[in-house]
């Protein structure tokens, strides 16, 4: 009987939080923190950029502008050609105007640095290119350098004679610029101490982005899951219209598709079921009519010309085949129905065993090895059929001598194990797998067989009814063996009622036998039918 | 020769059967359906009734209890094995036996046979069945069962036993305290092979004990022996 068919489980995904660098939610965060970092710190180096810039602009230029006024104002009084101490004062003079600032002066004539004990310390030097600027080039110069760690500001101004001809005068100053760099550097560490802030508080847009993201995909895959074990009738709730919620939809989709396509499939399915079930009973009722007259044939068959004789006798015998054809394609049905129900007793296998070669008048033909005393709790009918067929089996696809052998369970074993074995040329190994299926031909030039076809799957059925299994194999000595492997005590656990079983109507019954009698009178499990 | 009542409404199963009866010597009156077969039943008094389940109209098991009600006649249903609820619900409208449609003329006949075999004997002659003359009255607490004259009576009345009723519970009763298997009941009272359907046994135990037994949840003549069978007693 086909059970329906069960959807394996699928894996199940990884739960998201062991991988730290691999889940979602850590790339978001991740990926907001970059972001986040890379802004501040562009949005530092720009404000420290211009900031700086601007400070060290302004500065300079009133430096500059102050510088040159006082050079201007103070220069006309300077006689031409200046002595030292004439320098030396002019140069005090502009370093004491330095009001604002706390410049250090140095005055060239030709050139040539005035030695003073104030001003600018003598191993000074200006940069080369400063000084050509202004003494070749005439023309005021500034420039920012950086010397022993602390910032200044040069500046070089030639200084003018009234007529506005070039002189051979020019005054060089130095400016710290400590306190503008501590300004940006204020400016800077300010940004810096913003920045830490702004990449923790980014955390949290991060996680809530994620979160946003993660819960509607957690419910995809918890759904993806469901549809996995086969709940087709699940649905996603679409909120938004976002991408997620297309997703949602999409996902909607195919599992509406899914389910349309498995109910077909299952219609389909058991339609086929049904037409097989129905065209089997349809064709019982004809058949009943021809097989109550086929001996009525047989008997009068002697007295009526050869070929009409023959042609009536074939007939009767092909009747016959047809109602065991139609018999074994019912019982398929009712296996692929789920409605075959065991009707379970306490027998002596041994003695079963035996009645069913009686039956057949295969005591002859067959070596018997039965212990006696092994007791089953099972279906005997069933039995019957799976030890016929795999007996009859043997009988004719095989070789003679056939052997039944029952094995005594060890004590406390739970398993009954029957070999039926022949001494034919064994089976084909690649036919093997296949023994068991509906109407498997092995030789498909072999003429067709006395039976339906179906002999092997039904056993199987019934076995695996009883809940054994059963297995074909060839012996080393030659020839095949078929083994059927049963649970001893059936029935004790209760097996599962397969879907579309009905229970039987008086299923209640003598399901709890008392030591003596039973719950309505009923004899030893009346009616108890373990539907599998 | 049996007479023999033939309900079906298939008609080319109908003919047939009726064919393969008569070429055996019986009389066979055919019915096409149920209420058709009730009327013929007093004017044709057959002794035996072949009913289909399937019927147009009243269906088998309707048929079946109605007989049932007045007549304590054999009745065999012809149903299809493994229409398992069918096969219950006819038992327990009192049918004795079933016939898996399709059968052979052969096959009819035997079943027939074995229904209207009057005495069961068990399987090793019994002091009783050995004695000449006429039996006595066998006396088993209220229950008196007269093998000869094929009657059983309970505390003075007469009990309405269908046929494979009656032959069960001689055959038990033959040898009170003896188990005996479903399977063993099968091949005795109802003459099936070893592998016959054991509800057959089961449903009729469960008939038998509603008309012999004070309380047939707790049967004292009709004991079940849990794992192994019945047996009739020991009181």
């Amino acid at each position: 009987m086909k059970r329906p068919r069960r959807w394996a489980a699928l894996p199940r995904l990884g739960r998201g939080n062991p991988q730290l660098l691999r889940g979602l939610r850590a790339r978001l965060v991740v990926g907001f923190l970059v972001v986040a970092a890379v802004s501040a710190l562009t949005t530092t180096l720009l404000t420290y950029q211009e900031a700086r810039n601007a400070i060290l602009q302004r500065s300079q230029d009133i430096a500059v502008n102050d510088l040159r006024a006082q050079v201007n104002s103070l220069a006309p009084e300077l006689p031409v050609p200046p002595t030292k101490a004439d320098l030396e004062s002019f140069r005090s003079q502009l370093e004491r105007s330095g009001t604002s600032r706390a410049w250090d002066i140095s005055v060239h004539y030709r050139g040539v640095g005035n030695r003073s004990s104030g001003g600018l310390p003598p191993h000074f030097v200006f940069p080369a290119g400063l000084r050509e600027s202004v003494e070749k080039r005439h023309v005021p110069v500034f420039q920012r350098v950086a010397r022993d760690g602390s910032p200044s500001l040069l500046i070089g101004m030639p200084v003018r004679q009234t007529d506005g001809t070039a002189s051979a005068l020019s005054v060089y100053a130095r400016l710290p610029l400590d306190a503008e760099e501590g300004n940006v550097e204020a400016l800077v560490s300010a940004a810096q101490r913003g920045a830490l802030p702004v990449l923790v508080l980014t955390v949290i847009p991060a996680l809530l982005a994620a979160r946003g993201v993660l819960r509607p995909v957690r419910g995809l895959r918890q759904a993806a899951g469901r549809i996995a074990e086969g709940k087709l009738d699940t649905r996603l709730e679409v909120k938004g219209a976002d991408e997620l919620a297309d997703l949602s939809r999409t996902f909607n989709d195919m599992a509406a598709r899914l389910e349309e396509s498995m109910a077909e499939l299952r219609r389909l399915e058991s339609n086929a079921r049904r037409f097989a079930a129905d065209v089997s009973h349809e064709l019982r009722t004809p058949l009943a009519a021809m097989s109550a007259v086929t001996d009525v044939l047989d008997e009068d068959a002697d007295s009526l010309d050869p070929d009409t004789a023959s042609a009536v006798r074939l007939i009767s015998q092909e009747t016959g085949k047809l109602a065991r054809m139609v018999e074994d394609l019912m019982e398929v049905s009712r296996f692929d129905a789920g409605a075959a129900a065991l009707h379970l007793d306490e027998v002596d296998v041994a003695e079963t065993i035996r009645k069913t070669l009686q039956a057949r008048a295969w005591q002859k033909r067959v070596a018997t090895d039965l212990p006696a005393d092994v007791r089953a709790r099972l279906d005997p009918r069933r039995l019957d059929v799976v030890v016929a067929n795999l007996v009859g089996n043997a009988l004719h696809h095989g070789g003679e001598p056939v052997r039944v052998r029952l094995h005594a369970p060890e004590p406390g074993a739970d398993r009954l194990l029957i070999e039926i074995s022949d001494s034919g040329p064994g089976i084909d190994p690649e036919v093997l797998p296949h023994v068991f299926e509906r109407f498997y031909k092995a030789d498909s030039a072999r003429a067709r067989s006395e039976g339906s076809g179906l002999g092997l799957a039904i056993a199987m059925e019934n076995v695996r009814l009883h809940g054994g299994v059963m297995r074909a194999a060839n012996s080393p000595e030659g020839g095949a063996v078929f083994t059927v492997d049963l649970p001893l005590r059936q029935g004790e656990t209760p097996t599962r009622a397969a879907e579309g079983a009905a229970d039987p109507p008086d299923g209640d019954r003598a399901a709890g036998e008392t030591a003596d009698g039973d719950r309505d009178g009923a004899g030893p499990e009346a009616g108890k039918e373990n539907h599998v | 020769m049996p007479r023999v009542l033939l309900i079906e409404d298939d008609a080319a199963v109908r003919d047939g059967v009726t064919l393969a009866l008569r070429r055996r010597g019986h009389e066979v009156a055919a019915a096409a359906s149920g209420e058709e077969g009730l009327k013929v039943l007093p004017g044709f008094r057959p002794d035996i009734v072949l009913l289909d389940l399937m019927l147009p109209g009243k269906d088998g098991f309707e048929v079946c209890r109605l007989i049932r009600a007045e007549r304590q006649l054999p009745i065999i249903m012809l149903t299809a094995r493994g229409d398992d609820l069918d096969v219950v619900l006819g038992l327990e409208a009192g049918a004795d036996d079933y016939i898996v449609k399709p059968a052979r003329g052969e096959v009819l006949e035997a079943r027939i046979r074995a229904v209207l075999r009057r005495t069961a004997l068990p399987a090793e002659g019994t002091p009783a069945a050995a004695e000449p003359g006429p039996a006595p009255v066998e006396t088993y607490g209220e229950l008196a069962i007269d093998r000869a004259g094929l009657v059983v009576g309970k505390g003075g009345q007469d009990l309405a036993l269908a046929p494979s009723e009656m032959k069960l519970l001689l055959f038990l009763s033959a040898t009170p305290g003896q188990v005996f298997s479903r399977q063993q009941l099968l091949e005795q009272v109802w003459e099936h092979s070893y592998h016959g359907d054991a509800r057959l046994v089961d449903a009729c135990v469960m008939r038998l004990r509603t008309k012999i037994e004070d309380t047939p949840r707790s049967p004292r003549y009709v004991q079940t022996v849990r794992g192994f069978g019945y047996r009739f007693g020991p009181l």
